[in-house]
């Protein structure tokens, strides 16, 4: 039997098919988030048969309704996600476009509590892209970029755009990119620690989400809580990769 | 009779148009629904016709119109006088622009959308009333009575934020205060006698509801949590003792609906606690979120549910020719309400231990208003309320806007999916 996964994020979809039995990844694929999702979407899980799906992610019921596939939350596969990653895990991190998740696990992948921050962009992955742009790197370079700078260069407003606006101020100050670029990652990283501190710190931690390649990221959030974080193989994929394991599951 | 209350006619058809559909999609679209909710339909499709008519018919008898915004002004006492008791709370994202000329950005949207609909013109409830009661309750609503009663006459109560000795009397005095005011507006004395009469039509209204909540800990659960909302928002407007009688016959039929198991969804469907703000009609959102998403509402602990209905003013041993001791005793029942503004206010964590456990609630939302610091502030201790119990607690924090309802889904489904 095969179970496949596919988590619509608001920035790439991943569509992960596993072996049922094993939970072995046998076929994994990722495309950008575009404007005819639906189709796109269809495309992308014609490309492997499997016996059961599930959706997940912030575009879930739009393949719902369009092709009657059945859903889970984010929350939960994530939960189950990084279970599978990370066997015992306690807690996931999930840095996303649009929001940041940590949920609290009981060990087996059951979902204690969990928090999630959709209001406020400066919060989530989106703002580092739009602070790297301004700052003209490539959003790959970005963290390794920041660990270069010097720690002292200080972003305090709540609002991602006014954070940007203040990159804009800094640079015209002359600060260096490098310091920039460390102050952009300090205050995402404070932003997410504070988010963490309310649901309870409890590792092993598992950080999902494309923002987990980012080292200096990483490396702030760890410095500041104490803790390793643990980084999957494939970090963008745990969503879809939880999805999985949870269609597998409901038709074992 | 629009024109004559001053309303702007095209506004308040748009929100009666915006209404009707809300309505429809939310409440007729629900199935197994219990027969005397056919009351509260006609309730609500009259809400701006026959309701408002019969006030105006009251005041052309001499009857004042009294618009209160809170639990804390008794209505007995202005039944008493014989005037007409009205809820003015509102619940709908109209009129935010006109309110934001005058409030702060950051207001909570229940303050926002009264003073928009005043300024709007758009409530023939405020319209129609003779003037209306505010309260010291939260900084928000006790500033915004200074603005508002430049438009409208504001009689404002000061509520105490303590239950010390010192404050419970000057709740006691200022329960004299407005029968004083009362008795002035009215031209009618408020005796023991015309009192005694008004706790008792006013009890029975509670005695009512909190029999319907009894009834709620039934599984399957006789009635959608929408639904007993909506009883709960028509408590504050409909004529008292029509709204008991026709309330007491929907009992009737839950009862035989919980005899015959029977329900409005299947037997061990989700159940869900509701704790925090008011929800003010017509704001409907986080319940139907909830039960569209596969659970059932077992419970509201708000000021629009049995925060505000479950004490009743108890009369045991009191002279019953004595104004004085039954004031008293008035104004002792409506000390006990646990709102958010008051310090320390363990009771509200008591009371949403006792309501889980009764109703059989496998969790709790909690609904805070954004920028409502009193309810905001203590989903803390309930947090750790729900701990203790071992149930989990979902915190939101919302508007009057439908922008948010996608994110809220998530955080509803998920939060579903932990109590399945
Ligand atoms: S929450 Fe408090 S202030 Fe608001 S209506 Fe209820 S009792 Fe009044
Ligand atoms: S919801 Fe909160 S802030 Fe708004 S009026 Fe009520 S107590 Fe005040």
């Amino acid at each position: 039997m095969r179970a496949a996964g596919l988590d619509i994020g608001s920035r790439s979809v991943e569509f992960v098919v596993i072996e049922s039995e094993t939970g072995r990844v046998v076929h994994e694929r990722e495309i950008p988030t575009g404007p005819a999702m639906a189709e796109e979407c269809r495309l992308l899980v014609d490309e492997a048969p499997f016996d059961r799906l599930l959706a997940t992610g912030y575009g879930r019921s739009l393949v719902e309704v369009s092709f009657g596939f059945p859903t889970v939350t984010e929350i939960k596969a994530f939960g189950r996600g990084a279970q599978a990653a990370h066997p015992g895990c306690r807690m996931v991190l999930d840095v996303g476009g649009q929001d940041t998740k940590v949920i609290a696990l009981n060990g087996a992948g059951k979902v204690l509590r969990f928090e999630m921050n959709d209001r406020c962009a400066a919060g989530a992955g989106r703002f580092l892209e739009m602070t790297a742009a301004a700052l003209r790197y490539e959003i790959d370079d970005f963290g390794a970029a920041a660990r270069q700078g010097a720690p002292g260069t200080v972003i305090s407003s709540m609002c991602a755009v006014f954070s940007e606006s203040e990159v804009v101020g800094l640079m015209t100050k002359g600060s260096r990119r490098e310091d920039i670029a460390r102050a952009v990652h300090d205050s995402l990283a404070r932003r997410i620690v504070s988010q963490m501190r309310r649901v309870g710190i409890s590792p092993p931690i598992v950080f999902a989400g494309g923002a987990a390649r980012n080292p200096c990221l990483r490396h702030l959030i760890e410095q500041d809580i104490g803790q390793a974080l643990v980084v999957p193989e494939a970090p963008q994929r745990i969503g879809a990769l939880g999805a999985a394991m949870l269609a597998a599951e409901a038709s074992a | 009779m629009w024109t004559d209350l001053g309303l702007d006619l095209e506004a308040h058809a748009g929100l009666m148009n915006v209404l009707g559909s809300f309505y429809t999609d939310i409440y007729l679209t629900q199935t197994n629904r219990p027969k005397g909710m056919e009351y509260l339909d006609f309730v609500i499709s009259e809400v701006h016709g026959l309701r408002i008519e019969e006030l105006l018919a009251a005041k052309a008898q001499g009857r004042k119109v009294i618009g209160a915004f809170c639990l804390y002004v008794p209505e007995e006492i202005l039944i008493a006088a014989d005037a007409v008791s009205v809820g003015l709370c509102a619940g709908a994202d109209i009129g935010t622009a006109q309110a934001e000329q005058v409030l702060p950005r950051n207001t909570c949207a229940l303050i926002k959308s009264f003073f928009g609909f005043k300024l709007a013109g758009l409530c023939p409830y405020v319209e129609a009333c003779d003037f209306v009661i505010g309260e010291t309750t939260c900084d928000g609503k006790t500033k915004a009575y200074e603005i508002f009663n430049q438009y409208k006459e504001t009689f404002v109560l000061e509520v105490p934020h303590t239950k010390s000795p010192a404050a419970t009397k000057l709740w006691r005095s200022e329960i004299g205060r407005l029968v004083e005011k009362v008795e002035t507006a009215a031209g009618k004395k408020i005796t023991a006698a015309n009192l005694l009469k008004a706790i008792e039509t006013v009890n029975a209204k509670r005695a009512v509801l909190g029999r319907l909540n009894l009834l709620r800990a039934a599984d399957p659960a006789p009635i959608s949590g929408r639904d007993a909302l909506l009883i709960n928002q028509v408590a504050f407007y409909d004529d008292p003792v029509r709204f008991t009688k026709k309330i007491g016959e929907l009992c009737d039929e839950l009862e035989a609906r919980v005899a015959a198991r029977e329900g409005v969804a299947p037997k061990g469907t989700p159940r869900v606690l509701l704790s925090g703000c008011p929800m003010a009609i017509p704001n409907w959102k986080v319940p139907f979120l909830v039960e569209k998403n596969g659970a059932v509402i077992v419970g509201e602990e708000s000021c629009v549910g049995e925060r505000g209905t479950r004490n009743l003013v108890d009369l045991t041993g009191v002279d019953i020719s004595d104004r004085d001791a039954i004031l008293d005793r008035i104004a002792e029942r409506y000390f006990k309400i646990d709102c958010a503004v008051f310090t320390p206010n363990a009771d509200r964590n008591l009371h949403v231990r006792e309501m889980s456990a009764r109703n059989h609630a496998g969790g709790v939302i909690h609904y805070a208003i954004q920028f409502c610091t009193p309810y905001l502030m203590e989903a803390h201790g309930m947090e750790q309320t729900a701990r203790e119990m071992e149930i989990p607690l979902l915190r939101l924090e919302t508007d009057y806007s439908m922008e948010d309802a996608p994110q809220l889904e998530t955080r509803i489904q998920a939060f579903l999916e932990m109590i399945r």
